[in-house]
């Protein structure tokens, strides 16, 4: 119960005013479609650096929280999703607001996402020490192959390919080369000015995420973009309240799925909606409702896409492996801050880590209260156009980058960059194992010299690195993710060529 | 080959070359200690990278739709736009008045609102000016950072 001591820090005027910003902002841009919780914890990073670690965690982690819970409010509304963990929520979310319970679906579902929310918060302070203590056996070897898994599960399992998962992975762990070398003071791989320094992470993530969705808002061209139009009429809210009571099957399937996946690293809130909705439809007694406005789909989605918040940083802070993309980006943000996960990040840093935890289970009680105040507007906010969308995201993205360490150079990077990812994610790349190669890529390589050096004045790099039930272990995962993706890919290819030959 | 299988082996061949690039620098630069991890990351990187050509050029794949004409001519514009915002006004008008110019133009160029409308302009010459004041008073009074102040500011 020591989390307990800590919880005085969030009460603190400033840490309240930026969990009730984060939250409100958070559940602004969740709702605003082609904006995705990912990019706006990256847009949000630059902000943090005037403010203490513990703050600028408290306003990362009120973001997280609370966009992927305003997501459901487009997917309820428009059915688009505000995120691709609100897939799911669009299901039913959007039947129920054309038969007009939009409010009631809105309801629902931010109650919902404050369960689940509370509950994923509850095993990550819960889980987080336990695990801690478990990876304070952790040497130089172990480390490294730990980083090594968290690029091969998010490149196999983030990516409809897994080749293309993995490469995204290798580029990720080569541009984290880039500059000059910590040990040795050499320049690698500097082909100009701007990379001297190498590549600056928070530059780099706002590109990779932020560029790539403001092009595809320029994809969309000059149409109007006709988007059916759905009136929200008002629900009471103790009604809302009584059926997430009467509703205990959906919320505690959901909740359960959506913190097992949470603690998987690298699956995300996504998998997890849809996981949790097909689940909660096969143990139904009312299958054929859904799809058609039941409810139950827009509890099961929603708590399960919330619940995956607090698990999926479990492995992040104990083990440096982010258990979701958006999680990924918030490991830069504690970089950024001098927080180095790991075993004895409870022991370093007690008060900022506690203080964010404990920010974090009073933002799902706050994106509750705000998401249904802010329900009755939700409409005008999941309707904001395009270009302004586009345009104003350009804006912050260059700003913000430059901000970092006032380089035009890590503009020119988080541009450039952008404008590839873009290109490569039209090909079937995918942006969270390139972000993870290149966020894990220095702890990679610190752990595999101290490793080496090690190795070398002991039985050589095989043993070392091989040796040991905790190395095989590691390898063993490290060989069974890409195994997995590898025949589940397979499996998907030989089904789809079956469907064209029976379609012919 | 068909434009499908050659959308995909562009991009393939563009990343197998990059890979052929750092390996070869990795295994040749000095000191080899410096390149240690690169070198190791460098095999996999490029035989991956062999492997994704392969599956390119010999059609299998599938994942990704490409871009097409369509979506060359709407990106285009806007894409432009941000390239000049960055690598030329930014330094040479200041980074607020190539942002606003920026913003405006954007704006312009993917608003559904026909040029012909009075009200269309007015909309975007407002909206134009209060997101600089909200990024003015973000940046320059909140977090205080000093951008290049160029002709303008």
């Amino acid at each position: 119960m020591e989390f307990l001591g800590y919880f005085g820090g969030v009460f603190e005027p400033v840490a309240m005013m930026l969990l009730l910003g984060g939250t409100v902002g958070g559940l602004i841009l969740g709702a605003t479609p082609g904006l995705s919780p990912t990019m706006a914890v990256a847009l949000l990073i630059p902000f943090t650096f005037q403010l203490s670690p513990a703050h600028g965690l408290i306003l990362l982690g009120a973001a997280y929280t609370s966009t992927v819970a305003g997501g459901a409010v487009s997917a309820i509304l428009l059915k688009i999703p505000g995120a691709p963990a609100n897939i799911a929520t669009a299901l039913d979310g959007h039947e129920m607001a054309k038969q007009g319970e939009g409010a009631r679906a809105l309801h629902l579902s931010f109650l919902a996402s404050g369960i689940g929310g509370v509950i994923g918060v509850l095993l990550l302070i819960f889980l987080t020490p336990v695990l801690a203590q478990w990876a304070l056996a952790f040497g130089p070897s172990h480390l490294f192959w730990m980083a090594i898994l968290g690029v091969t599960l998010i490149g196999s399992l983030d990516s409809k390919s897994f080749v293309k998962g993995l490469l995204s992975g290798c580029i990720g762990l080569w541009l984290s080369t880039i500059g000059y070398d910590d040990m040795q003071g050499v320049p690698r791989f500097v082909f100009a000015d701007a990379l001297t320094g190498g590549i600056n992470i928070i530059a780099a993530l706002i590109g990779l995420f932020a560029i790539p969705q403001v092009m595809e808002m320029f994809a969309k061209g000059r149409r109007d973009l006709a988007i059916e139009q759905v009136a929200v009429t008002k629900h009471k809210l103790s009604d809302s309240i009584g059926e997430i009571g009467r509703s205990g099957r959906a919320l505690s399937i959901g909740t359960v799925i959506g913190s097992i996946i949470g603690l998987v690293p690298g699956v995300g809130g996504q998998i997890a909606g849809l996981v949790a909705y097909d689940q909660t439809r096969k143990l139904s007694p009312h299958k054929a409702k859904f799809g058609t406005g039941h409810p139950e789909g827009v509890i099961a989605a929603e708590s399960a896409n919330n619940a995956m918040v607090g698990p999926s940083l479990v492995p992040l802070l104990t083990l440096s492996i982010p258990g979701s993309p958006t999680a990924a980006v918030l490991l830069g943000g504690l970089l950024i801050h001098g927080i180095f996960p790991g075993g004895d990040l409870f022991e370093r840093h007690p008060e900022v880590i506690w203080t964010f935890i404990n920010s974090m289970l009073l933002g799902q009680i706050l994106m509750v209260v705000f998401g249904i105040w802010i329900a009755a507007s939700a409409a005008k906010i999941a309707r904001a156009p395009v270009p302004i969308m586009a345009a104003a995201v350009l804006i912050l993205a260059v700003f913000g980058s430059y901000s970092v360490q006032q380089s035009m150079g890590d503009v020119y990077v988080m541009l450039l960059l952008g404008i590839g990812m873009y290109a490569l994610e039209k090909f079937g790349f995918s942006a969270a194992p390139l972000v993870l190669g290149l966020i894990l890529g220095p702890i990679a390589e610190a752990n595999f010299i101290q490793g080496s050096m090690i190795a070398n004045a002991m039985d050589g790099p095989w043993t070392y690195f091989f040796g040991g039930p905790l190395n095989l272990l590691l390898v063993a995962l490290v060989v069974g993710s890409i195994l997995y993706s590898f025949l589940s890919n397979r499996a998907e290819n030989a089904a789809l060529a079956k469907a064209v030959e029976v379609g012919e | 080959m068909t434009s499908t299988r050659l959308q995909h082996t562009i991009p393939a061949l563009i990343v197998l070359a990059i890979a052929a690039v750092v390996a070869w620098l990795s295994f040749t630069e000095e000191p080899s200690d410096a390149f240690l991890f690169p070198r190791v990351i460098s095999v996999f990187f490029l035989g991956l990278a062999l492997w994704n050509a392969y599956r390119a050029v010999s059609g299998l794949a599938r994942v990704g739709g490409g871009i097409d004409g369509n979506t060359a001519i709407n990106v285009l514009p806007g894409l432009l736009v941000a390239l000049g915002f960055v690598f030329l006004a930014a330094t040479s008008l200041g980074f607020y008045a190539a942002g606003a110019l920026a913003f405006f133009t954007i704006y312009t160029i993917y608003d559904p609102v026909p040029l012909s409308s009075l009200n269309g302009w007015v909309r975007r010459i407002a909206v134009t000016l209060v997101f600089m004041g909200v990024i003015y008073a973000l940046f320059a009074l909140l977090l205080q950072v000093q951008t290049p102040r160029g002709m303008f500011f």
